[in-house]
């Protein structure tokens, strides 16, 4: 049976932060890039419980993480709040063709 | 009057001309008949001038009234020392007697042009050119500084130069101003230098400083030799002005000016300004200068008497009669017969104006006609002409009861003393042989015009008498040509207060080792400008006051029987025919030629320096052209091409190098535009990938 340790869970974190960055950059629907956001904060969060459970930090951690867990709830509102504003002024939240940035 | 009140009536008899001659300028095409203002304008000054010469020598003899001002003041200027120049006005004796022959003549000749020039389209204008002569004639007179002499010398030339090229539609008036003006300039050019050399020297333009100086013993270089030179520079100045020999050919030319102004201008004033001139000057002259101003008058005196005999245009005669008599007064001045010389110029301005005048009422009544060839037999229709010429004919003459025998008798009796002190009869010989001509070519003139049978029917018939306003200037310069206005004794002219009293021998300041010997001062020189001295008298020695006296018999013997034997030739030639003229001329012909040709001065002059002239004035041409022109086009070409290499540089280095900067710029933006789609999500793989390699610098 292998010992689970703190770099099992760095390299869970770590791959779910990558996968999060995947779909930021890759995914063409603006609410999946949103779920990669989700992905990424999350990856943050798994880091902060596995530094609070290896090191010594009493529930400084766990209170973080928790903190994390509120700030991704405002979040998700605010930017679904966007996603829809997007569509209004779009009429599509494929990102790929929302390119005024560029001019 | 008081002394301050003389300045001012001087200054209002100066500037009244003037103005007279602005207003009849500025308005003379709007209103006809402003000459009227010009002619009061004139009345005024002459009323002004007899009150200042009545005043002046009734009151004031023995003194001079000036006024002077700072003009300006340069104040210690190194190397120079005190520099100002005084403008001021000085009331003698000699210039209100010049002023009141000035204003006097300029009024007649005001009034005699209303009815000479009538119907001319510048009528006004005319009127106006004689208001600034009279002006700057004034300002002659009553100057008394060298600097304000010559601002009005060059003003009289001005308005000698209009009036000559009145008429300039004619090329041959137009020709004749300019070469007076011309011609006056090359003496003006000595006068200049003469001033100048004055300045330099005295570091002031006023005639009294200047002599106080001189007589304190500052002479120019402290050299006597330069005092002489200073004194014929100046009478240079006098060469130009009263057409003295060699300067002399200008005069004979300005006859193709209006008549009345050869009578004021060519006559009777603005050429006896030179004499004038000498007549200021005359104490710093030196012994030499001296002999070579009678040498001078001598040669102007005899060659146009010779040139007079046989013209045979009326005006002609009587140009070259008058720079023969101007001859008369600069050689008088020169031998010394200051008194006699001044006293010609006044008389003959009176009888010399006359006799153009009436050269004029002539002309005007013939239409214009000026050949004595073709005249004769006026005397039955001109009358009042006739009689007034006669009068001007014998004062020329000399014939005695007339103005001209004095003046004329009292510079060939200093000639006749001159001679027998100094041993040059050479000046007394001349006098007395011009004496001779001149009665010649005035009766020659006078017969001619007047008697025997008209020779021009036609324009006989049209002669007729002229209008009041031309008769009345006759008959007062008529007047004015008897002895009795100028001495109570006919055959002495000392007798009269003129010369008794008001016209004095000035006191001379000149080294004595520079004088003649007979003007040597029995009283020591001492430095004095005082105005007793001057009074009282004693400048010559007595040696010359008893030798004029002894000469005074023989001289007026001699020279009434030259100008009875002139007059009686002219008879015998052209009134009684008794000698065949033509015949006679043939046998002298070369000398006839001669005569008539004017002794070639033209054509001597045209060879020589006109022709030098013209050669250095196109070799100055070619210079320009080739030289000057080749300088300014090399330059020209030189900038033309170094313009090119720099327009060059300009497009191809420094346009290449910001085109070049700009394509770079260029260049780069379209590599980085690229990355610029404003896709969010190239924007954050970016920013992930310079984190990524960011972190693996900063590890």
């Amino acid at each position: 049976m292998i010992h689970v340790g703190l770099n099992h869970f760095l390299v869970v974190s770590t791959i779910l932060f990558s996968l999060g960055i995947l779909g930021i950059v890759s995914r063409k629907n603006a609410v999946m890039v949103l779920m990669g956001i989700e992905l990424i904060l999350n990856s943050a969060n798994i880091n902060f419980i596995a530094f609070a459970k290896f090191g010594n930090f009493g529930f400084q951690g766990q209170i973080m993480a928790l903190f994390v867990i509120i700030l991704a709830a405002a979040e998700a509102a605010i930017a679904l709040a966007i996603v829809l504003n997007i569509y209004k002024t779009f009429s599509t939240v494929n990102v790929d063709e929302i390119d005024t940035l560029k001019d | 009057m008081t002394e301050p009140q003389m300045i001012n009536l001087a200054l209002a008899i100066l500037f009244l001309p003037l103005l007279g001659f602005i207003v009849t300028l500025l308005l003379g095409k709007k209103v006809k008949s402003i000459y009227i203002f010009e002619v009061f304008i004139i009345v005024l000054a002459f009323a002004g001038a007899v009150l200042m010469v009545f005043t002046k020598l009734s009151y004031y003899p023995n003194s001079d009234i000036t006024s002077e001002f700072s003009w300006i003041n340069l104040g210690n200027v190194p190397l120079l020392g005190n520099t100002s120049i005084d403008l001021g006005i000085l009331v003698d004796n000699i210039s209100v007697l010049m002023i009141f022959v000035v204003t006097l003549i300029s009024m007649l000749v005001h009034i005699f042009s209303i009815a000479y020039m009538e119907g001319d389209k510048r009528f006004n204008r005319y009127f106006a050119y004689l208001g600034i002569f009279t002006f700057s004639m004034t300002g002659i007179v009553f100057t008394h500084n060298m600097l304000m002499m010559y601002i009005f010398w060059e003003l009289v030339g001005l308005s000698s130069y209009l009036l000559i090229g009145f008429w300039f539609e004619k090329k041959s008036a137009s020709d004749a101003g300019k070469k007076a003006f011309i011609v006056n300039r090359i003496g003006d050019l000595g006068m200049l230098s003469g001033i100048l050399l004055l300045y330099t020297t005295y570091h002031t333009f006023t005639f009294s400083q200047i002599f106080s100086q001189i007589a304190a013993g500052h002479l120019p270089f402290n050299s006597e030799l330069w005092l002489t030179i200073t004194g014929i520079l100046l009478f240079c100045g006098a060469i130009g002005k009263s057409a003295q020999f060699p300067l002399h050919v200008w005069l004979p030319d300005a006859m193709e000016g209006p008549t009345p102004v050869s009578a004021l201008i060519h006559a009777a004033t603005m050429v006896a300004a030179g004499v004038y001139l000498i007549v200021r000057i005359f104490p710093l002259l030196t012994s030499d200068a001296l002999l070579f101003i009678a040498v001078i008058g001598m040669l102007s005196a005899f060659i146009p008497a010779t040139i007079a005999l046989t013209q045979n245009d009326i005006k002609k005669v009587l140009a070259y009669s008058t720079i023969s008599q101007l001859g008369y007064m600069v050689m008088g001045l020169g031998i010394g017969a200051y008194k006699f010389a001044f006293f010609h110029l006044i008389t003959h301005a009176f009888f010399k104006a006359l006799l153009f005048l009436g050269s004029g009422s002539v002309i005007h009544a013939m239409h214009h006609e000026q050949d004595i060839t073709k005249m004769g037999g006026l005397r039955k229709k001109m009358p009042i002409t006739y009689a007034t010429f006669l009068i001007a004919s014998l004062a020329i003459s000399g014939i005695p009861l007339t103005s001209g025998f004095l003046s004329k008798d009292g510079i060939l009796q200093s000639s006749f003393a001159f001679g027998s002190l100094t041993g040059h009869w050479i000046f007394a010989f001349v006098g007395f042989l011009v004496a001779l001509l001149t009665a010649f070519y005035m009766f020659r003139l006078l017969i001619l015009t007047f008697h025997g049978t008209p020779r021009d029917q036609h324009k006989y018939e049209h002669a007729h008498e002229s209008s009041f306003s031309m008769a009345m200037p006759l008959v007062v310069l008529a007047v004015l040509s008897i002895f009795i206005w100028y001495t109570p004794n006919p055959f002495n002219p000392e007798q009269g207060s003129i010369l008794s009293s008001w016209i004095k021998n000035p006191q001379l300041v000149t080294p004595q080792d520079t004088r003649f010997n007979f003007m040597k001062s029995d009283v020591p020189n001492t430095i004095t400008t005082n105005k007793a001295s001057e009074a009282s008298g004693i400048m010559y020695s007595e040696v010359y006051n008893n030798a004029i006296e002894e000469a005074h018999i023989p001289a007026l013997t001699l020279s009434l029987i030259l100008a009875s034997l002139g007059i009686f030739i002219a008879f015998v030639f052209y009134q009684w025919k008794k000698v065949d003229v033509d015949k006679m001329v043939n046998s002298i012909k070369p000398l006839y030629n001669l005569s008539y040709n004017k002794w070639y001065f033209d054509e001597i002059y045209d060879a020589t320096i006109v022709a030098l002239t013209l050669l250095l004035s196109k070799f100055l041409a070619w210079f320009d052209l080739t030289v000057i022109d080749g300088i300014v086009n090399g330059t020209a070409a030189i900038t033309l091409e170094v313009s090119k290499w720099s327009g060059k540089f300009d497009n191809v280095v420094v346009d290449g190098f910001v085109n070049a900067m700009a394509y770079i710029s260029g260049f780069i933006g379209l590599i980085f535009r690229r990355f610029q789609t404003g896709k969010v999500q190239t924007y954050i793989v970016l920013v992930i990938f310079s984190l990524v390699i960011l972190l693996f610098i900063f590890k």
